[in-house]
């Protein structure tokens, strides 16, 4: 289990923006991370995509790790940012492109 | 597994009494719902910290008893 720990902290620490989904970003495999996957988009935000279906300890894993309970999840600089509901919330009152400005991450759109 | 609009009411109220709850089944089976939670227990806290607080509410519901909870949270203003 501190194996998934250590490789969930390496690629939030290692990459920017990073997305827990279900599916890949080309394939989401659940409305919800399909959602985010297109206010990414959307955006013009480089990301990675982790597919949390290709294992189950990473698909618990991540829940222990930020100890929220579902998926998809985004991390911004290694911090969590919150799932569905809540990056939507931000996309749709414009908070987003405020935060990702302030976190220092560029965007096209 | 479901559950029924007024068990995640009382779940919720029973953690954050001073809450005002609006849920929604979304396809009514008691599977799916859309909640909106407004409480002063919400001030001064990050939108995430607002919604583990009503996650917390309903234990171990969320993704089990729940396949999902739309859910949006706010204080009174």
């Amino acid at each position: 289990m501190s194996d998934i720990k250590d490789y969930i902290q390496s690629e939030v620490t290692n990459n920017d923006v990073v997305l827990f989904m279900k599916g890949t970003p080309v394939f989401p495999q659940c409305g919800f991370s399909g959602q985010l996957v297109q206010i990414l988009s959307h955006l013009g935000v480089a990301f990675k995509g982790v597919n949390v279906l290709e294992s189950d300890d990473l698909r618990q894993g991540i829940k222990d790790y930020s100890d929220w309970p579902t998926v998809p999840q985004l991390y911004v600089k290694g911090e969590f940012v919150g799932g569905c509901d809540i990056v939507s919330e931000m996309f749709e009152l414009g908070e987003l492109r405020d935060y990702l400005s302030e976190q220092g991450i560029s965007f096209a759109n | 597994m479901a559950m029924s609009e007024v068990e995640l009411k009382t779940l919720i109220k029973t953690a954050l009494p001073d809450a005002e709850i609006e849920i929604t089944d979304l396809r009514g089976d008691g599977d799916h719902y859309a909640a909106r939670v407004i409480s002063e227990q919400f001030i001064g806290k990050s939108r995430v910290q607002q919604h583990k607080m009503v996650y917390d509410a309903i234990k171990g519901g969320m993704g089990d008893a729940l396949h999902a909870l739309a859910l949006q949270t706010g204080t009174p203003t």
